[in-house]
């Protein structure tokens, strides 16, 4: 007997509405639904179980089922002082972890990809499948968990996760900052938690103990003029992915207005970033991997994993 | 000035004529000596003797090995220092090796990215010895920094001791070039947040070989903190010491570093380097902090409380650099330590909730002394990686026997609390045949079409990770360490 099998009797019962025939797809927040394609009339849309099946503050780990909401998940993590790499920008757990796309903090909160340390999916056979482990630390075996995080839903679907949780820091503060180089807010401050621009105005998150934070503070004023600001600027619709060095040049090749994530890369911006040609070789191995992932492309069909 | 030379004669063997003609005949070795040298790694696994060994300087090298293997329709190993403590790296049925020492090259640093290019071959050590004027450096610290590569590391998803803040490997490194098993290359990942499509990177982090190997790697920059603090503390029994690690993981401090060492191995270390060890305490908690001087401070002053409330017998704070590094040197020189005590010794590695830490510890040294094995423990608590060390003569009739039995007890006592069969040395040809206690039938089907979507053929380091139904070589004994690899 396997000691990572699923009992589940939730899990179970969502295997079986899922089956072993025809086109079928998770029934999520919506909050992304058409990204990576429209999903063809024909699927059969499931409900996949929610709520948090196991917190454990003091192991920084949770076990979530995939319908949760991510705001109630965050809730219950706050009231332990605790967050995690998943947005909270609504949708489920599942969703979010789908579509793998990182936190506006990601410099501070990590990515979604490094947080998912283990995955239950129903597969296309209709089997409740494990990947991972339930420990922050792990290289039993190939990385089912990286590779189903960003998959949209193509080669399983998501039924619960183990995520990595992180300590809230003490104090998070928002400067607004003029007439400075982004590039040089993300130098001067050690960790910041984010570092946006937007080819004007660039915005930092400073967070760590009070009293770091007042130094890096102060060290920023010696370079541009700050204010402090409740939060980020508005954020455009569309997501380009850019390099670090990219983003930071984004007023050079982005029409319209933007932000850009420095040191990250990631850029929103009110124009759509325009398609990129998937590296060929790699995308013979995506091809690959759907064939033997999901041989009658019955999950979630008319989506791919190219986004 | 007149040069002439002979061209050597084309070797009989047909492969052999073929790496020839691709590489240089010096960068293809097919003698005895060689194709021995390369049947182990740092495990106590026996390959026997692979095929051919080739060297290779660029990509396109590796590229033509792989079409030769393909016609030649042998597998291929891929090999970086031969550190890995799996048998990741030992060749099964005479494959040819790839040893990627020649391409070492760091192509780049890229500041502005905070990326650096680099070739396989580049000694984890180098690449951070090369970032360190810069301001940067690579996180992951594996004990055999000095000499493994980061080829392997990223085949191993390597972590070490300033990885519980920082991240294994795997956070560690953005995209990968690879040369798959049909020749082809294929770029995983990108220097973007969040590359198109699947995951490639993040599959073939810790595949341990067989999906190919990789000829480039971008691995992330880590700016060196202005402010670092290292405490020891020394406890009258080991749960006492676990019981501070849970404490200060559950407070919310996330230290860079916290070590664990039992007093058999303070013992060791003591009398081999004299790091200043209380060798009368029963677990020595090593702890680091880092960041900004007023918030380490805090972290230590919480530290230092949380030890204390834990009956902490004492707690030292390093006030100096070279404190510092007294502290640190008896931690790095663990592993020399051991190879004083007995001539052979076999290193564990499970990873456990950190709560039950001291529950399994309890029953790893229950098991040993059923097992009338001699064990010492030095390990990664904060992440819950424990690393038991069983040590003994090989010499002595049936203590083979007895070190396997207790070995298996100490991976089943670990899945049993909730662990893994790894936290860092991987699964290699050590721990397949317990993947199935770990993982159900469809769990590791799906792993195995992982694996063929990169290599169809089976033509990467077969026979390693996945349960396949060959037996594995015979433990063996110790060789001895070079000096300097344990540091
Ligand atoms: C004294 C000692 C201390 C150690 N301490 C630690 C530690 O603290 N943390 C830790 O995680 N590990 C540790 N290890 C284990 C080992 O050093 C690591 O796994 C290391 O990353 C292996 O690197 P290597 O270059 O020696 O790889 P090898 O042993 O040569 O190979 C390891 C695996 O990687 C594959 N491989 C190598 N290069 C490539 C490539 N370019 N492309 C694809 N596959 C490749 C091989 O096929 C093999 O499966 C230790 C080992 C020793 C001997």
């Amino acid at each position: 007997m396997s000691t990572l099998a699923s009992t589940d009797v939730a899990l179970a019962g969502f295997a079986a509405e899922v089956g072993t025939e025809g086109p079928v797809a998770v029934r999520g927040g919506g909050t992304r639904w058409n990204l990576g394609g429209v999903l063809t009339e024909n699927a059969r849309l499931v409900e996949v179980p929610s709520g948090i099946v196991d917190y454990q503050p003091a192991e920084m780990i949770v076990t979530v089922r995939a319908g949760t909401n991510t705001a109630d998940l965050h809730a219950s993590l706050a009231e332990h002082g605790q967050t995690c790499a998943l947005p909270e920008r609504g949708g489920t757990v599942g969703g979010a972890v789908a579509v793998g796309e990182n936190r506006l903090d990601r410099l501070g909160r990590g990515s979604v990809r490094d947080a998912v340390l283990q995955v239950r999916y129903v597969s296309s056979e209709g089997d409740v499948v494990t990947g991972g482990g339930p420990v922050v630390k792990n290289v039993t075996g190939f990385n089912i968990p990286k590779l189903l995080t960003g998959s949209l839903g193509t080669l399983g679907l998501i039924a619960e996760v183990v995520l990595r949780t992180n300590p809230l820091p003490p104090v998070q503060r928002w400067l607004r900052a003029e007439s400075v180089d982004p590039r040089d807010l993300r130098d001067v401050v050690l960790r910041p938690g984010a570092v946006l621009w937007d080819g004007t105005s660039s915005w930092i998150l400073v967070e760590g103990h009070e009293a770091d934070v007042d130094s890096e503070i102060e060290r920023v004023a010696t370079r541009a003029d700050i204010t402090s600001t409740d939060g980020p600027p508005e954020l455009p619709p569309h997501r380009w992915r850019l390099s670090p060095s990219d983003a930071s040049q984004a007023d050079r090749f982005i029409d319209g207005s933007f932000v850009a994530s420095i040191g990250v890369g990631t850029v929103w911006a009110t124009t759509a970033q325009p398609v990129r040609e998937p590296d060929p070789v790699a995308a013979q191995i995506v091809s690959r991997m759907k064939q033997l992932f999901d041989p009658s492309g019955r999950l979630n069909p008319g989506r791919s994993s190219w986004t | 000035m007149t040069t002439w030379w002979r061209r050597p004669s084309r070797p009989a063997d047909p492969l052999i004529a073929d790496l020839h003609d691709a590489l240089a005949p010096d960068r293809v070795r097919n003698d005895g000596a060689e194709r021995s040298l390369t049947s182990h790694d740092a495990s106590v696994f026996d390959g026997g003797v692979s095929g051919p060994v080739c060297f290779p300087t660029t990509t396109g090298e590796v590229q033509a090995i792989m079409r030769i293997a393909e016609r030649h329709d042998r597998a291929v190993v891929p090999r970086g220092a031969g550190t890995g403590l799996a048998g990741g790296a030992i060749p099964l049925g005479a494959p040819i090796v790839v040893c990627t020492g020649k391409m070492n090259n760091v192509v780049q640093i890229d500041l502005e990215n905070r990326i650096a290019w680099v070739e396989p071959g580049v000694i984890n050590l180098d690449l951070s010895k090369q970032l360190r004027p810069k301001g940067f450096h690579f996180a992951p610290d594996p004990s055999s920094q000095q000499v493994c590569t980061l080829g392997g590391n990223v085949a191993n998803n390597s972590g070490g001791p300033h990885c519980l803040a920082y991240g294994v490997t795997d956070a560690h490194v953005l995209a990968i070039e690879v040369v798959l098993p049909d020749g082809q290359v294929a770029m995983l990942g990108g220097l973007e947040d969040e590359p198109d499509g699947l995951d490639l990177r993040g599959a073939f982090v810790g595949s341990e070989g067989t999906l190919g190997i990789a000829t480039k790697i971008a691995v992330r920059l880590t700016p060196n903190p202005p402010a670092v603090r290292t405490m020891l503390l020394s406890f009258s029994s080991v749960r006492d010491a676990a019981q501070t690690v849970s404490d200060v993981i559950a407070s919310g401090v996330v230290p860079a570093a916290l070590e664990v060492m039992d007093q058999p191995m303070v013992t060791a270390i003591e009398r081999y380097v004299g790091a200043g060890y209380p060798t009368d305490a029963a677990a020595v908690l090593l702890a680091e902090v880092e960041g900004l001087d007023a918030g380490v401070d805090i972290d230590v002053a919480h530290i230092d409380q949380i030890g204390r409330a834990n009956n902490a017998t004492e707690i030292r704070l390093a006030g100096s650099d070279e404190e510092r590094a007294a502290l640190w040197k008896g931690r790095k020189t663990a592993f020399g330590a051991v190879a004083q005590i007995a001539p052979d010794y076999y290193l564990h590695d499970t990873v456990v909730p950190r709560a039950k830490l001291a529950d399994v510890l309890e029953q790893i040294y229950e098991i040993v002394d059923r097992h009338e094995v001699l064990v010492l423990n030095v390990f990664h608590a904060g992440d819950g990686n424990l690393h038991p060390l069983l040590v003994f003569d090989a010499r002595e009739e049936g203590t083979l026997e007895r070190v396997h039995a207790a070995g298996a007890e100490i991976l089943r006592a670990s899945l049993e609390a909730g662990g893994v069969l790894s936290g860092e040395h991987g699964i290699g040809v050590e721990k397949q045949q317990y993947m199935e206690e770990l993982f159900g039938q469809a769990d590791l089907d799906h792993q195995n079409r992982l694996r063929q979507a990169f290599d169809p053929a089976c033509r990467a380091n077969p026979g390693k990770v996945l349960p396949a139904g060959h037996s594995c070589a015979d433990i063996q004994a110790l060789r001895d360490v070079p000096t300097g690899v344990w540091g």
